[in-house]
């Protein structure tokens, strides 16, 4: 049975303009182990559907469908039963590791507070595996180090604390939402790396969130494309790069910079921009922007459908889009 | 001395920052602030101690005495002497003052944090109850009050306090809110915090700079509502001595003893200036933008 398996999964969330559907219908499923990322634009429901699997959504949102986690329904827990899940069994690296600490608690302690929470661990064992927790993560001098405040540490070294936090409790499953977004490139490669690692070592399902199609490709094995709420392809990473099938997937890879590229000559872009969530199209909510759209496009929603080995890809212009050259 | 301080307030990245009472004292509001209210705090620790005469001895046959080597201030038209009576009127003023702000502090901070851990109705409900209480002058609720349940030092200490709380409440909640929309927050609750410890442990220790400002703030007009209270006899009663009953004494011999009112209104008036000016000072302080300036 797989670890986490989401089903049907929508989330509503209310808006001046009246409740707006932020996930509409996701689905898949992560064994332990596996790494699965998940692609797209800012804006296209990435974050909201991480939030919905920890259960950090705002109050007012509505959510249906299901998310199974280790046979569990956790779609309508109580908030103090997400309490016990959360940081303990699912944890969360987030974005920006300068504003995700709190910066009048010193490191340790923040890096120990999960183990004081769900392994009732007191002050002093809490700071021993935090201190231990640091070294994993590669803080040099972490013995000397823990009562630091963040403001001492570089964004690249706050990140590491960050995962350090969210692995204090050996979680099932990890979470990270763009974690290397904020940071140069160079560290991101180190923090990539290093989450691998830990990933590996404690054979940890990770759903890995980024815009990034290059940190993907490295790091996931399985992976999902997501515009306006639903995901619009997926399928193992070698597969779906090698037979890119769903226009806009073709667009986001079309887009990204590479070396190589004669200076002065300009990224390829999706035409237009994403549409508020409020005035998606109801059919493919990609047609108003794809170049392959027809006017069946416009008004019917198209079901997923098989391309290649477990890969997948929802578009009703298939037939005509793989026949293009890739780009 | 100026230009030191002021070289000294960019240290170079790696060396140590500025010691923060250097820095303090080199904003001029902080500075005065600060020298003023820790004279009204001596004077009212010195009282407990030693005054120069009995503040509650009536003496007929020295009243209204002019400043004197004896009497350095005079006296009163019961022969007490000025000095005496205002450093025991410092005392008062800065008891009422704890109490009435720490009944406001610690039950406004706390429906403030309630507010912004449960929002909905919780939330509104407790805004709404707080605009109700702020829309009354606080003074007149408070005068409203004491002639309700009786003149009298406790009970002005209440009213002035209740009419406190509205003040931290919605400061604690504006604060409190933008804090949980923080980001490490968010990265508290995914560690599995509920919304108690997030606003104990998160949120509160966040807070503090915000609720020291308007303490020092609340506490100047704690101080001016208790001698306006007692100016009116209805706060502290005799024969304990209040500047604002000193003044109301003072006023019947406006003519024949102008000094009387001079001394407890340069004292009222001292007291808040210094609180007031220590408050923005600690707000300039607080905030990372002003630190350079001055």
């Amino acid at each position: 049975m797989a670890l986490l398996e989401v089903s049907q999964l929508r989330v509503w969330l209310p808006t001046q303009r009246g409740p707006v559907e932020a996930v509409r219908g996701l689905d898949f499923s992560l064994q332990r182990g596996e790494t699965l990322g998940l692609v797209g634009e800012s804006g296209c429901g990435k974050s909201i559907s991480a939030m919905a699997l920890m259960g950090l959504l705002p109050e007012n949102a509505e959510v249906s469908g299901s998310i199974r986690f280790d046979g569990e329904e956790l779609v309508g827990k109580s908030d103090g039963a997400w309490c016990q899940l959360r940081g303990n069994r699912i944890a969360m690296v987030f974005q920006e590791p300068m504003t995700a600490l709190n910066p009048l608690h010193s490191i340790c302690e923040q890096v120990g507070e999960p183990l004081r929470l769900h392994r009732g661990m007191g002050r002093a064992a809490a700071r021993a595996r935090s201190i231990a927790l640091l070294e994993r993560v590669g803080i040099a001098d972490a013995a000397r180090r823990a009562d630091a405040y963040p403001h001492q540490f570089s964004g690249g070294q706050r990140q590491r604390i960050t995962i350090a936090m969210a692995l204090a409790c050996e979680p099932d499953l990890l979470i990270a939402d763009e974690p290397t977004t904020a940071l140069d490139v160079s560290i991101q490669r180190q923090i990539l790396e290093l989450i691998d690692e830990l990933v590996r070592e404690r054979s940890m399902a990770l759903l890995l969130i980024s815009h990034d199609l290059g940190v993907i490709a490295q790091q996931a094995a399985r992976m999902l494309v997501m515009y306006g709420g639903s995901v619009v392809e997926s399928g193992p990473t070698a597969g779906l790069f090698a037979r890119m099938a769903h226009p806009y997937t073709r667009g986001l890879f079309g887009a990204r910079p590479r070396l190589g590229m004669a200076p002065g000559q300009r990224l390829e872009t999706i035409e237009g921009s994403v549409p508020e969530l409020a005035d998606l199209p109801a059919g493919c909510a990609f047609s108003d922007r794809c170049a392959w759209a027809q006017p069946p496009c416009v008004g019917n929603r198209p079901a997923p459908i098989l391309v290649g080995a477990g890969h997948t890809a929802s578009c009703l212009r298939l037939d005509a889009v793989l026949g293009a050259n890739r780009p | 001395m100026r230009s030191a301080a002021g070289l000294r307030a960019a240290p170079a990245i790696g060396q140590a920052p500025v010691p923060w009472l250097r820095r303090a004292f080199s904003h001029r509001s902080f500075a005065i602030g600060a020298v003023l209210t820790s004279l009204l705090l001596s004077c009212a620790l010195l009282s407990l101690v030693w005054t120069p005469w009995s503040p509650y001895e009536i003496d007929m046959g020295a009243k209204l005495q002019p400043p004197s080597s004896s009497h350095w201030l005079g006296t009163d038209p019961f022969g007490r002497d000025i000095v005496s009576l205002l450093l025991v009127g410092a005392r008062n003023s800065i008891t009422v003052g704890i109490i009435a702000v720490g009944i406001g502090l610690v039950a406004g901070t706390a429906l403030g944090l309630v507010a912004a851990a449960r929002r909905g109705w919780v939330e509104e409900l407790i805004m709404r109850l707080s605009d109700f209480t702020f829309a009354f002058p606080a003074i007149l609720s408070a005068i409203m009050l004491t002639a309700v349940f009786g003149a009298g030092i406790v009970n002005s200490i209440i009213a002035i306090g209740v009419f406190n709380i509205p003040t931290f409440a919605r400061i604690t909640r504006a604060s409190a809110n933008a804090l949980w929309a923080r980001e490490f927050v968010l990265a508290a609750r995914a560690c599995g915090n509920g919304p108690w410890r997030i606003s104990l442990d998160h949120v509160l220790p966040n807070l503090q700079s915000a609720l020291t400002v308007q303490v020092t703030i609340r506490f100047a007009v704690a101080i001016l509502a208790e001698a306006a209270l007692s100016y009116l006899g209805l706060g502290t009663q005799p024969p304990q001595p209040s500047w604002g009953r000193m003044l109301a004494e003072a006023q019947t011999l406006l003519y024949q003893a102008p000094l009387l009112a001079v001394f407890p209104g340069l004292a009222i008036a001292m007291a808040v200036l210094g609180l007031n000016l220590l408050g923005d000072g600690l707000r300039d302080l607080g905030d990372p933008r002003l630190a350079r300036k001055r």
